[in-house]
Order: structure tokens, then sequence, then C-alpha cells
């Protein structure tokens, strides 16, 4: 048993070999790697938008309208007329840098909040975790509406308020996860070694709670961008002709019986978007398993 | 969707057998029963209380005023006075009230019941925020401010038992039209009183088998989130000719929800149109699509405190420069005519509105240029907001782009929450914005009282002393309805010429109906009389064709 | 177990104190106001409006009323529909959106746990592509979109089930508990693979497999009890979510439920409705964190014996 513990500590403390080894094994699983591929793929589009996007994304032909899928017009046009497919372009750009802006700023919060709480335990655990149920329970609605007016509208004001909820959940599962690991032998073996609660925290806790709050990542970041859609449907997020992934598919869900195409292209974007991300999660999850990694 | 759902949906199914029953209207149709889209859940059912024009529906088939109005003609007829007189200075009207007139319970309507109801509408302390369309009347605005607390010095009197006199401060052509409105209606003095005291807001009267009114129907039944059920007033002295046995108002939150609810025969009636079924509907055979032109405008309005909307010349050439047509055909599907003034075209009968804001991109750059921004050069930051809905987006989306195409300027755009927007605008913190506004009378005053200097509504910061002085004081006098909608005809010219408004179109009323439904038809004011409605149970549930 | 019950019963209280101060001060602050539109409100209406509800009163008083009149219970009238007490309100909404909130849980749990368990037995084959693939769908496609899409093919076109209502015609409350379900039943799936994979790489089911127990015995005896942890505590605020994001399902389907009451009453600053649903929202989600903390706990025979102790 002893030997071990020891061991887990050196495989914690030898980071490089931990993620070298992670990518080793990644790189096995195919279907960890094409959504790999393709996330790289659509964040070079998105950055490349501005250069290569085939029309402006803001020049109407009002008397075109919405028409479906041409040699002109790959995906269609929208009811202004514009091109769909420098739509889905520009708008994977503001979905793409929400989901993941805000998703890290959720998980630097949550993970911190969650592993301090469940580390330290006690009365600082109670207080921190009814400091989450309280948030939980507020008007959301009102509290970023608020947010808005005070501060005014900005797409970095916009990140912080989503990362703000979504911390949450992340917190509570960071939480459970180390409550956990501190009953294992390892992380009594290390509080004997006298190491202190940071490096506990660092090198054993977060390491080993990695599993889950990589696929809590994946889910994090799908939910973030709806939301995101959410706010800006009721006018609290992206501001026209500016769009978003989201955005496009709240539209064109109000016309999916007579502009199919509206709703069917950037429902796809987001889906590939969204199954590669999960197909990636479950790759690192499954590659960062310090235990199995041992067999 | 995983296959075990598939599984379970599909067993579910099999049990269930029959998508939507019985629909709705082929059981209403058997049984004269109306089902109608009413959209929002209403707040109230008394008419003091009442603020929002939907709920004014319900009014008016729980209540009657003294008069009411043909839904085709809209011109009066008796309603509980079954006669009337108006003087020859046109300022005071006599009632004569029907002795027939019975509340639902059974007991006469009296002439002290009006007063008293009136009382009550007007009280300060009651909060009624339709009270103002009262303020015609002699001492009812310093009453209602409080100034006045003695009822008596308001020219609303009993002469008798069974007679009633308005005196009016100014002849006013569209007070007929006023007196159908919510303020207007009479509540039971032994009921409130039964249930609170005169002036509170909420009490247990409205419940159902509580609420007594005067109408053509009686409420039934109200289900919060769901329906408010009304049937026949037995009592109702004109019973013999209301040929409904009831109604059911269907409380439908989202408008796409309500639409489908019609479209598989659940609603005789809906005015949850969504815009971009209505070619589909249009297509069809039978139609059961109607549109009515309405008093009501959609446009933007201008802060002219601020730099460079101060320059009407920047405002003319914002205004000129938007091709409405093209917004119209193609955003709205030509359901709105286009308007280059305030007032709608053709529906005031006597009154056409003044052109000057027409399409004229070549002008539009001119005046741009002699306000200091040729080509759009040096032109600073200019923000539109908008109150957030799709139908208000896309009208946003399309004028920032003819602003650029034509005057090479740039606007930014925001949508704000309805509640945060009307902050906005209140407190005057915008450039350009967007409004409707709906009038409730079919004059052009109901448009044009907006702008007056002080008027709450007047958002712009737009204040010209000869436009004041006609409508709060020449055309309010005039007896001669030519020469009134001269001088209103003059005081819109001047608003255009200063263009602190951008009008864009003139709404429509849009509604889908069964056709086994008679007697309810589009009208200006857009207001049912459900007195009339007739359901003929020979004819089908209308069906779509794919 | 008892003591960190009450323990924890104890902590609440001030959490929904907390919650009933700031939302209280947050919806006043808030731009826009109960009888604010667009045909503007005349002063002396105004004056008249705020003495009938006490927001004439200064705020620190109107505070310590309404907390007066919540310790009666009463959490006052509402302002958007007068003559309606926001208890009734809640009180109508509830058992709607509590059975809504439940059918959907239930599908959300059986298809979501299913998948994942059956994913997490043979990871990286197509035993576990296939049901993770679907269940994602579930996140993919938002309620928004997804509650019209199923009423467009089975109520309007196949014509099996009804378009909308609740409890009015047979099977209308199957369309809604889909929807609402799809969406977390997709979280479940992903929790509920992953927290199996962790646990079925452990060292007692390891042990449980060299004493010979057939595979779905250690799967169902030792591997669901530690697996589905994180599915447990996800379940407390999904439940809290599922009520407040019933929302969209309520207004699809025509559902008389208290999601729909309590995101309408933010947009119309329905000051009491807010804060009566909040007070209650909150309460209700303290209790069921509290109730996945406890199941957790009883799942976890470690954190159990911890507790026995205190």
């Amino acid at each position: 048993m002893t030997t071990e513990i020891i061991t887990d500590i050196a495989e914690a403390e030898q980071g490089t070999s931990l993620w070298k080894d992670a990518w080793l094994r990644l790189r096995k699983n195919r279907l960890a790697l094409v959504g790999l591929v393709v996330l790289v793929f659509m964040i070079v589009i998105a950055i490349l938008t501005p250069w290569i996007a085939p029309y402006s994304y803001e020049t109407q032909n009002l008397d075109l309208g919405a028409s479906p899928p041409s040699a002109q017009h790959w995906l269609g046009t929208d009811i202004f007329g514009r091109d769909l497919l420098t739509q889905v372009m520009y708008g994977g750009r503001i979905s793409l840098a929400v989901g993941f802006v805000a998703t890290s700023v959720a998980l630097v919060i949550g993970v911190t909040w969650g592993a301090v709480a469940g580390y330290v335990g006690g009365r600082t655990d109670a207080i921190m975790m009814r400091l989450v149920d309280i948030m939980y329970a507020l008007p959301f609605m009102i509290f970023i509406v608020l947010l808005m007016v005070v501060f005014g509208r900005n797409m970095l004001l916009l990140f912080l308020a989503i990362g703000a909820v979504e911390w949450l959940t992340m917190a509570r599962i960071m939480r459970s996860q180390v409550q956990t690991l501190r009953q294992q032998e390892f992380v009594e073996a290390a509080i004997s070694l006298g190491l202190s609660p940071g490096t506990i925290i660092r090198r054993h806790l977060i390491p080993n709670a990695l599993g889950p709050i990589i696929v809590y990542t994946t889910l994090t970041i799908p939910s973030v961008m709806l939301l995101e859609a959410f706010l800006s449907f009721l006018g609290l997020g992206v501001q026209p002709p500016k769009t978003s992934w989201g955005l496009l598919i709240s539209y064109g869900a109000e016309t999916m019986e007579e502009f199919p195409w509206l709703l069917i292209f950037p429902g796809l974007a987001l889906s590939i978007t969204l199954f590669c991300l999960n197909f990636l999660g479950d790759g690192l999850r499954d590659a960062l398993d310090v235990r199995r990694s041992k067999d | 969707m995983p296959a075990a759902l598939h599984c379970t949906l599909l067993a579910t199914v099999l049990l269930v057998a029959c998508g939507q029953g019985e629909p709705n209207v082929a059981s209403g149709n058997r049984e004269g029963v109306l089902h109608f889209g009413f959209g929002s859940e209403p707040q109230t059912l008394d008419p003091h209380v009442m603020s929002s024009d939907n709920d004014s529906k319900l009014a008016r088939a729980l209540y009657e005023s003294l008069i009411t109005l043909n839904p085709l003609t809209l011109a009066p007829e008796p309603g509980a006075a079954q006669r009337w007189e108006i003087s020859p200075d046109a300022r005071t009207y006599t009632f004569y009230l029907n002795p027939q007139a019975r509340w639902s319970d059974g007991e006469p309507v009296t002439a002290e019941d009006w007063i008293w109801s009136f009382h009550r509408s007007l009280h300060p302390d009651m909060g009624n925020q339709t009270a103002y369309q009262l303020y015609p009347v002699v001492g009812a605005e310093a009453f209602a401010e409080g100034e006045v607390s003695d009822f008596g010095t308001v020219g609303i009197k009993a002469l008798d038992g069974y007679t009633v006199q308005i005196t009016l401060n100014n002849p006013t052509p569209n007070f007929m039209r006023v007196l159908t409105n919510i303020p207007n209606y009479p509540v039971q003095r032994k009921t409130i009183e039964h249930f609170g005291s005169f002036t509170d807001r909420y009490t247990d009267w409205t419940r159902p088998g509580n609420l007594v009114g005067n109408g053509p129907f009686v409420l039934q039944d109200w289900r919060m989130g769901r329906s408010v059920r009304m049937r026949k007033n037995p009592y109702y002295w004109d019973a013999d000719n209301v040929a409904l046995n009831g109604i059911v108002f269907h409380t439908v939150e989202n408008r796409s929800s309500e639409e489908r609810m019609f479209r598989v025969g659940q609603l005789h009636y809906t005015d949850s149109v969504v815009l971009a079924k209505i070619p589909w509907y249009r297509a069809q055979p039978d139609s059961p699509y109607q549109q009515a032109p309405m008093m009501g405008s959609y446009y933007y309005m201008f802060n002219t405190d601020r730099a460079p909307l101060d320059d009407v010349r920047v405002r003319r050439a914002l205004a000129m420069s938007i091709d409405r047509q093209a917004l119209i055909d193609n955003l709205l599907l030509g359901t709105a005519l286009p308007s280059p003034a305030l007032v709608p075209p053709g529906v005031a009968e006597g009154y056409s509105p003044p052109a000057l804001l027409q399409y004229d991109p070549e002008r539009a750059r001119q005046l741009l240029a002699e306000a200091g921004y040729p080509g759009g050069r040096g032109w600073p930051q200019v923000e539109l907001v908008y109150n957030t809905s799709e139908d208000h987006r896309k009208i946003a989306v399309a004028l920032q782009q003819m602003w650029k195409k034509e005057l090479a300027v740039r606007v930014t755009i925001t949508n704000q929450e309805w509640q945060v927007y009307l902050n906005t605008l209140d407190e005057g913190d915008y450039q350009v914005a967007r409004m409707g506004w709906i009038g409730g009378t079919g004059d052009p005053t109901d448009m044009l009282e907006i702008f007056t200097t002080g008027n709450l509504s007047n958002d712009t910061g737009f204040s010209d002393p000869r436009y004041d002085e006609i409508l709060l004081e020449q055309a309010p006098a005039a007896i001669d309805p030519a020469e009134r909608m001269a001088l209103l005809r003059e005081a819109e010219t001047i608003l255009m010429q200063q263009a602190p408004v951008l009008p864009l179109y003139a709404y429509t009323s849009k509604h889908l109906v069964q056709p086994s439904v008679s007697g309810m038809p589009a009208n200006v004011l857009n207001i049912p009389n459900f007195k009339y409605v007739r359901l003929d149970p020979e004819i089908p549930v209308w069906q779509a064709e794919d | 177990m008892w003591r960190f019950i009450s323990y924890r019963l104890l902590q609440a209280i001030p959490v929904i104190l907390a919650v009933i101060t700031v939302t209280f001060f947050l919806v006043r602050v808030a731009p826009g106001g109960p009888f604010a539109s667009e045909k503007a409100v005349l002063p002396e209406v105004k004056r008249a409006l705020e003495a009938q509800y006490n927001l004439d009163k200064p705020m620190f008083e109107q505070y310590m009323i309404y907390l007066g009149d919540l310790a009666q219970g009463d959490l006052g009238p509402s302002f958007k529909y007068p003559g309606r007490s926001v208890n009734e309100l809640i009180a109508a909404g509830l058992p709607v959106t509590a059975e809504l909130g439940l059918y959907a849980l239930l599908v959300a749990v059986i298809i979501g746990g299913l998948a994942g368990v059956i994913a997490a037995l043979k990871p990286n084959t197509a035993q576990d592509y296939v049901p993770m693939s679907a269940a994602m769908i579930g996140i993919c496609l938002p309620s928004f979109l997804l509650g019209p899409l199923l009423v467009l093919v089975f109520g309007i076109h196949l014509d099996w089930l009804p378009v909308s209502g609740w409890g009015d015609i047979p099977g209308d409350k199957i369309l809604p508990a889909i929807t609402l379900g799809s969406t977390y039943a997709a979280y479940i799936a992903r929790l509920s693979r992953a927290g199996m994979l962790e646990v079925m790489s452990q060292d007692y089911i390891r042990t449980a497999r060299a004493k010979g127990l057939p595979e779905w015995q250690v799967v169902i005896k030792h591997g669901l009890r530690g697996g589905l942890i994180p599915v447990v505590a996800f379940l407390g605020p999904a439940f809290a979510g599922l009520l407040a994001g019933s929302f969209v399902v309520e207004t699809i389907f025509q559902i008389p439920g208290l999601g729909r009451f309590y995101v309408q009453a933010a947009f119309n600053r329905d000051y009491t409705m807010i804060l009566g649903t909040t007070v209650f929202l909150s309460t209700l989600i303290v209790l069921f964190n509290l109730l996945s903390d406890i199941l957790a706990a009883w799942m976890n025979p470690r954190l159990r014996a911890q507790f026995g102790e205190k």
C-alpha cells in the first residue's frame, strides 16, 4: 500500500510526463482526435472570417429576401437577403469566444471555490456553500438586467455575467469530488508528510478530480452558448447586426416552416461543435485518468 | 432522440390514438360557444383597475356602457341608455336609461348606479390609469387630481332616477366613442361594498360567482393561465338578440402557440398571426386570414435635445432616406401601409395627412450636406434603441443599412428589455428610438396630442407654440368638422416639418377567423362587439390544404 | 445523521434571509416599475397606486413590513394581477410545475442514466458512442427549438398528440415532459458515464470481480452506488433549474405553471411576485441541495461514517 501511495505522489508531481502520457493516449482515440481537428478547424475559420468570408455580413438585398441555397449563396440567404454562410461564420466567432471565455471564468472560480470548500471543510465549507446556495436562488434575470444597466452593455461583461452564473454547479461538483478524494489514503499520506493545503489541492486533489471536471466543462460550453443565445434574444447580449449561432438558431426557429435552411445550417454548426467538444472531452477524461494509467 | 424514447412515445401514442380530441371549434359551433384566442393572461376584470387594451375585450362582454358601437359601422347604438340628446353647442349629452336594463343579479341599473360608478372611476385614490379619458368632462380633471374633493363639481349628474347628463368643457367630436371605453363601464355598488371599500383595487369581487355586471355575458369561470369562461346573461335587456350561449377566452402567452391552436381547430378566432405564416394563410383556399387598417402608427422618435439630431436638417435627411415600400414589401410581407405622416392615411373621416417626409434620397443627401456632414463626413456616434422583439429588430437592422447606403452614415443599434426601455425613453437618454401608438377613438388627435408640450408621452423634446395652440385650444373649441380637420392638418404639417418623428407605416389589425363565425368584422378601432357574434353549426372546421 | 440534517436546516435560515434581502432591494433598484407602460401614467395616478401598495414609504420600512407579513406566511398581493395574492398564484402554479418537473426528471433519469451506464460498460466502442451521441441531441436542441419541432411533427403533421394544454386533453403532458426532460437526459448521461467509468476502475470493484460475482451484480450492487454520486449531486441544482427553466416549455405548451409566472413577474417588475416566488424557490433549492447531499452521503460509506461520528 505504501509503495502505491508513493508512486501516486510521484506521478502527480511529474506533471510533464503525465501530460505527455495523456497526449499519447489521446492520440490513440480516433474520435477524440477527429473532434480536436474539427474544433481547431472551426477556431481557425472563426479567426480568419474577416478575411475569407464570401460576403459582407451587413450588406442587405431586401429584394432578394430569404432564398434557399444556391450557387451564389451556398447556404442560402436570410430575410434581409444577406449571405447565410457569412452570417454563420461571423456567428461562430462570437459563439466560440463566449463559450470558451465564459467557461474558463466559470472553471477557474468554480474549481477553486469547490476545492477549497471541500478540502478545508467545517465552518468555511458551510459558509462557502451557503453563498453558492444564495447565488443559486437569486432571480437570475433581474441580476443580469441590473448588471447590464449599471455597467453598460459590452461583450466582456456578457462573458463575466455568464461565467459568474455557471461556476456554481462546477463548485458543487468539485466539492463533492474533493470530499470523496480527501478520504483516500494518498491524500491522508500527503497531509501526514506535511505538505501545505495549497500544494495538496493543486497537486493531488485537482489532478485527480480532472475527469468529472473535464466532462462538466464540455457540458458547460454548450449551455453557455445557449445561455448567450437566450440573453441576446432578451436583448441583453450581442447587439445586431452582430450575431451568434444561438441568435441565428432562435431567429431560424421562428420561421422553421417557411425557411428551414435558416434553422438547419446554424443548428448544424452548433451541433457539430458540441459533438466535437464532447468527443474531445471523453477522450481527455480517459487520457487523464490517473488511476487507469497504472494498468 | 434515443430509441427507448421512441418506444415509450409510440406506446403512449397508441393508447391515446386521437390527437386533439374533438376540436373546440366543432363542439363550440354545436353548442353556440365562441373559443376566442385571447393572448396574455388578463390582469383584472375590474373596469376601473384595468389598463390594457387587450383586457378591455373582456370588459366589453361583461359590462355595457351608456351606448355601444356597431362593430361594422362604429356608429353609436343604444346600450344601457335607450336614447340620448346632444345640445346644439355639442357640450351637453343627456342619456335616457333603458328601464329594462338590469345587473346580472336582476337588479335594475339606475342613474344613481352610473353616478356612483363614474365617481369611483375618477376617484384619486382609485389609481385608475384610464381615468384621463374622462378629462373632457367639466371638472373631471380637477377631481381626479385631488384638487377638488366634491364630486358634485364634476359635470356628471342624475337628472332623475333614469336620466344621466354629462357636460363637457369643449365640443368633443369623438366623445361618444370615448364613452364606450373601460373607464365608463358601471360597477354595482352593493357588490363592491360587500367585498371591500369604494376605492379598493384588490378585493374578491371580480371572482367567479361574485362578479356582477350589466353586459351581455356573465363570468362563469376564471382559471389562471388557462381561460376565462363566460355564459350568456339572462337578465341582459337585449338578451333575445344575443346569439352566443357563451365565450371561452383562451389565455395563451406565446403567439406561435396560439396560431397553432387555431390551425388545429381549437380556436374560432385569434389575432396572433405570426408574420411569416401570413403568405401561407393567404394562399389557402377559403382563407381565414383577414386584415384591416387601424388607427395606429409605427414610428421612430428623434431626441431633439441631442446632437446631431438637434438639427432639423439631419432629422429630415434621416427620414427621407427610408424606402418604406421596400421595408413593407420585403420585411412585413405587405401587411402594413406605408405612411409618411403620423396619422394613418384614410382612417379618420375627412382627414388627409400631409405627405412631407417622402422617400427622396437625393434631397436627403443635400440636407445632410447642408447640416455639415457632406457624404457622411464628420458624422458623430449615433445610436438607435428599440425594445427587444424580432419584429422591431427587422426594421432596425434594415434602417441601419438604408442610412449607410443612402447617406453613408453609421448608426449603431441596441435593443433593451421593455422596462429598461421605458425608463430610457422616460429619461430622454437616447438619440433615436422606436415607438408605436394606437389610438382609442379613431380621431387624428389620438396620435397628435402626444407631441404637445408637457405631454408625458412626448419624449422627443419637441415643443412648438403654434402646435400646442391648435391642439389644446383651437381644435377642441371647433364645432365645424371641416374647420377642425383643417386645423389638425396644419398642426401635423408643423410636426412633419420639424420631424421629431420618423413615421414608417400604419398598423393593420390581423385576424384569423373560422368560417363558421359571423358578426365579428375587423374595424379601425379593432374592438369586437360580442353581442353581434354568431356561429353557424352547419359550417365545418376550417382545414388547411398543404 | 440527524444532527447533520438539523445543522444544515439551521444554516438554511440565514441563506433564505439573505436571498430575501438581496432580492428585495435588487428589484427596487432595477430600472422600470410595476406600473410603467408606454402610455405614461399621470403623476396623480402613480401616487395613488404607490400608496395602495405601500411603495410611498421609505424602502427600509417597506422591507420591515414585508418581513412582518412573511413571518405570518403572507407573501402579499400581486401588483400585476390585482385581486390575486402571491400565495394564491404560487399555490395554483406549483402543482403543475412540480408535476411537469417530475415527469421531466423521470424522462431524464431513465433515459440519461441508462445511456450513461450502458456506455460506460464498454467505453470507446459502438456501445459507448451510439447512446452518448443520441443523448447529446438533447443538449444540441434547446427547448425553444425542440418544443415547436415536436409540436409540428406530432401535433400538426401526424396529429397524434395535442399541441398545447395541461390536463385538458388526454396525452397533452407527453410532449412537454419530453421537451423539458431531454436537456437533462443528456447531462445525466454524461455524468453517469463519467461516474461509472471512475468507479469501475476502483479497487473494490476489482475485488468484487475477483470474488467471482457476475458482472451485472458487480455493476448494480457496487458500481451504481458510487457511479451515480455525481448524478445525485447534480439532481438538486437540476430540480431548481427545472422549476425556473420550465418557463420556455410552459410557454410553448400553454401550461399554467410557476415557471411562467416567475419569469413574467421579472419582466413586469411585479415586486411581490418576484420576491414571493424567489423566497419559495430558494427554500426549495436549499431543501433539495440538502437532500442531494444527504443522498450522496448515504451512498458514500466513508462520508456516512463521518456524519455518524459528528
